[in-house]
């Protein structure tokens, strides 16, 4: 692409402090590049900050950490500039309303009376999963190919063909025949007993806008596996101080590598002079001149409010305006007075990742709703008490307790105004079912609907991955035809976000490869 | 049929609609041969194709255009939006005039070619020959205008030929001599407004007359009552037609294919390569298909569409140009025996890097007399001026009749 970006000035600004940013902040500094981040928060770290949602009481957005690039961790030395992995390898532990729950770790599954057809499939089942998101995960910090001819492109494209092929033939046309499909239909497959099912679909339909049955949530879970952290794929850990830690890392590299962070600076437009970036105005009408414009909003927010879509083509403009991008997860903050007793559970156990799913048909109904734009009655639901791990985010003797619920669709027909209250309750009652004392234990709670995620992180549609992770929104195909590669049809405009390959999770890629991106430009 | 007709739950059960001027039409036709032109009845030829067209070059032509379609935009982001949407600077047509415009898809691929009428201060009519209601609403995200297809609701007449001037101003309206070329004027007429264009598709003096469809059948008759004594006829497409191959316009559908009817990307043609690129202009910023244009300004073209003239008198409809040592070079689109050039003349689309012009070429024309197939390889070559360019065409106030 013939741009001239940054010809006579290699200043770049990035628009939010956000995860991605901050990486693409501290990889473009690396580079030599004068960076400027812009912040619209007080604080740095966008859904993956740690915020007080009660005196005393800390908790963030994004929760678990399970896509975190290695090579960023190691590239930022993000150890030395102050994050700490609280707790490694969750187990995922599958509630049972009576108590008889499920413990699925990364190599193997128990209780509920499980049979040892179940177990042994499950063996299997971690086996083809984890060798497939491994395929997923290969493409995670490469800028997309285009289908073009050019030899870069085509040697991209002939990589991955040669990765799937070298899954041998068994497992090529296993990848091939479900990569695409649901779920549903894999698990119904694999294994027998209803929990265990339930539970394993989680981790395809978290944070999308999909059921179980919904076609390629098979690709989900993979991506949900696909990470490189921690060993085991799709393993979560539990950052000391919240994810905000694990960005406020983020942000000292970045400082340290010359980045200036500037928080409570909202971007109110960027500038163009005649077809090419040359800055942004803030909020307050301060302007700010840079060679290069690199956004960490969401593809639809910034294409759409903050460029304008008169400034790009009408085809590109209607291809970013139906990206989807409508969130359907409500995040749950509680601070308890001490421990729930979950029924069953022991008091080290209360502090893995519990998952309430307790069948495909249960969560296949909790989506159902939401596509009438009602929240789930009987929702699902991923749990965590990080303060087990890391008293720090709770008053002494206190609990944070962490809930991802779903599904609460972003455009409520009631309004979330008076649909949150209700939702609350919904969600109270189901802790209930499993926690019984919930209620006397709850001193505070927040639930952040994803109309709040979109106002709070200003996240068009409060989507967490900014966007639906789907195959046809993923890849070269990620936001949109044309920005896929980081780069906008605007020249000097880049996207760095989570609605760019490889999509969302604390994870660090889209940052990183964007940065490569703009440094080859 | 007005635009509130197509409302009404049966309107699918007729596909195509007599034309507002339809009962006048119906008494000039004498061949009583009726053809379809998008959503109207429309005339191939009233009596002779021939005496029609010298009705066109030699006093005064007139043709219905109302199934032209038409679309108006308006509201304050009016003009921002139509730069987005055209190749050509909009911001250059004033109120009160008309300019010839054509747009693009994102690969830089002619959508389709028409008129932009400046109505009146940020209110515009686009003349276009396909609907392209879909692409301008698609258009219109993030504007702040209002897109309207008025096809139905407003009738068209072209008055055409070197009397056509003469007529309207027998007819009443005063200083239609003043109007230049692509200027527009405004009237009062018959209890409600004509708007008249100094504007044509044949290349020679001539207007085009606007008007609500109630009042189309008075503006026929008052036209032709005031043209009695100035040669004015009927005239109908195959007429027009014959015109506007001579003053080298180009016909969507013909000459090139409209991009959103293609299913072969690659038979659709950039501005560039229609002889248009005098209709983009890079300095205005974003719009359709400027990255693509600039991307083919930098590699070069695939096509040329080029003005041929050619040897003998057979018209070279359909045919396959090839280059003096008989290598393919490119196909005819458009080709007639030209009355008023008296020459064989022809549109045709050729493969890079022909085209230049002055360039000497072969014409393989089949041709039949008397049912006996013949071929030739007429020799032509590639002209840059027009076949038809009378000065009567640019002067104001025009020679009187």
């Amino acid at each position: 692409m013939g741009y001239t970006v940054m010809s006579n000035n290699d200043s770049v600004v990035i628009i939010g402090g956000g995860h991605n940013g901050l990486v693409c902040a501290a990889y473009l500094a690396k580079a030599g590049r004068k960076v400027t981040v812009l912040e619209a928060a007080d604080q740095v770290g966008g859904a993956a900050a740690t915020r007080e949602f009660a005196p005393g009481f800390r908790a963030s957005m994004a929760h678990l950490l399970y896509l975190l690039d290695d090579g960023i961790a190691k590239d930022l030395a993000l150890e030395s500039n102050g994050m700490k992995i609280a707790r490694t390898n969750l187990e995922t532990i599958a509630l049972a309303e009576d108590g008889d729950h499920l413990t699925i770790g990364s190599d193997g599954v128990d209780g509920g009376g499980l049979s040892q057809d179940d177990k042994t499939a499950y063996t299997e089942y971690r086996r083809f999963m984890s060798k497939f998101a491994g395929v997923i995960g290969g493409l995670h910090n490469q800028v997309p190919p285009r289908i073009t001819q050019q030899r870069g492109d085509l040697l991209a494209l002939g990589k991955l063909a040669l990765k799937i092929r070298l899954l041998g033939r068994d497992d090529m046309r296993e990848f091939l025949r479900i990569a695409g499909i649901n779920i549903f239909d894999i698990l119904q497959e694999n294994f027998d007993h209803a929990l265990l099912k339930g539970a394993l679909s989680m981790d395809a339909v978290l944070g999308t806008c999909s059921g179980p049955r919904s076609n390629n949530s098979v690709f989900t879970a993979l991506h949900r596996m696909s990470g490189n952290n921690g060993g085991a794929a799709g393993a979560s850990s539990v950052p000391a101080g919240g994810m905000g830690a694990v960005t406020d890392a983020m942000a000292a590299a970045a400082r340290g590598a010359g980045v200036e962070i500037r928080t409570a600076a909202a971007v109110s437009r960027i500038l163009l002079d005649g077809a090419r970036v040359c800055g942004v105005e803030l909020a307050g009408g301060e302007r700010i001149d840079a060679a290069a414009v690199v956004s960490n909003a969401d593809p639809r927010t910034t294409i759409m409010d903050l460029l304008g879509m008169r400034h790009v083509e009408a085809s590109f403009a209607q291809r970013i305006s139906h990206f989807r991008s409508k969130g359907n997860a409500a995040k749950l903050h509680l601070a308890l007075d001490g421990l729930p007793d979950f029924r069953g559970l022991s008091q080290t156990q209360v502090g893995e990742r519990l998952l309430i799913a307790p069948s495909l048909e249960y969560v296949e109904h909790a989506f159902n709703p939401c596509k009438y734009g009602e929240f789930s009655p009987r929702p699902v639901a991923e749990i965590t008490i990080p303060s087990i791990h890391d008293p720090s985010l709770a008053p002494a003797g206190k609990h944070v307790l962490s809930a991802v619920v779903q599904y609460a669709p972003r455009d409520l027909k009631q309004g979330w105004g008076e649909g949150k209250a209700a939702f609350t309750a919904v969600i109270m009652d189901l802790l209930a079912g499993y926690a019984p004392d919930i209620r006397e234990r709850t001193l505070a709670s927040e639930l952040l609907t994803p109309a709040d995620i979109e106002q709070d992180f200003r996240i068009a549609g409060g989507h967490w991955h900014h966007g639906e992770l789907s195959l046809d929104q993923f890849l070269m195909l990620r936001p949109v035809p044309k920005a896929a590669q980081y780069r906008t049809p605007v020249e000097g405009l880049f996207l760095c976000s989570a609605g760019c390959h490889p999509g969302g999770g604390v994870m660090g890629s889209a940052g990183r490869n964007a940065a490569t991106a703009i440094l080859a430009d | 049929m007005r635009r509130s007709e197509l409302q009404h739950r049966d309107h699918f059960k007729n596909a195509v609609w007599p034309s507002p001027f339809h009962s006048r039409q119906k008494e000039h036709n004498q061949l009583r041969e009726w053809s379809r032109w998008s959503d109207y009845l429309s005339v191939p030829a009233y009596w002779c194709e021939s005496m029609e067209y010298f009705a066109g070059r030699n006093a005064c032509g007139v043709f219905d255009l109302t199934p032209m379609v038409k679309h108006r935009v308006s509201g304050p982001d009016a003009l921002p939006y139509l730069n987005r949407l055209m190749t050509r600077d909009v911001s250059k047509i004033k109120p009160g005039r008309v300019g010839y415009s054509v747009w693009c898809n994102e690969q830089g691929r002619v959508i389709d070619d028409g008129t932009i009428f400046h109505l009146e201060q940020g209110v515009y009519r686009i003349c276009s020959q396909e609907h392209q209601l879909d692409w301008f609403l698609t258009n219109a995200l993030g504007f702040d205008v209002r897109v309207v297809d008025e096809t139905h609701d407003v009738c068209g007449l072209a008055v055409q030929g070197p009397t056509s001037c003469a007529i309207l101003r027998q007819m009443g309206l005063a200083d239609i001599e003043k109007l230049t070329p692509f200027g527009m004027a405004s009237f009062d007429f018959e209890g409600t407004r004509l708007m008249v264009s100094r504007t044509g598709y044949t290349g020679d003096l001539g207007y085009e007359l606007w008007i609500d469809p109630d009042h189309a059948e008075v503006l026929w008759d008052r036209l032709f009552g005031a043209g009695q004594n100035r040669g004015i006829r009927a005239m109908g497409s195959a007429a027009l037609d014959m015109l506007r191959i001579e003053a080298g316009f180009i016909l969507a559908g013909v000459d090139f294919l409209p991009a959103q009817e293609a299913v072969r990307p690659t038979h659709t043609r950039s501005p560039f390569e229609l002889g248009l690129g005098w209709l983009v202009h890079f300095d205005k910023g974003i719009f359709n298909g400027r990255e693509a244009l600039l991307e083919e300004q930098k590699n070069g073209s695939r096509y040329a569409l080029v003005k041929l003239d050619i040897d003998g008198n057979k018209p070279a409809r359909d045919s396959f140009v090839y280059t003096k040592d008989k290598k393919y070079a490119g196909t005819v689109t458009s080709a007639m025996w030209s009355p008023s050039a008296k020459a064989s003349i022809a549109l045709a689309s050729l493969e890079a890097p022909h085209g230049a012009a002055g360039e000497e070429l072969l014409v393989e024309i089949y041709y039949q007399r008397e049912l006996k197939w013949s071929r030739v390889m007429a020799p032509a070559r590639v002209v840059k001026d027009n076949f038809w360019d009378p000065p009567r065409r640019r002067q104001t106030p025009p020679v009187d009749f």
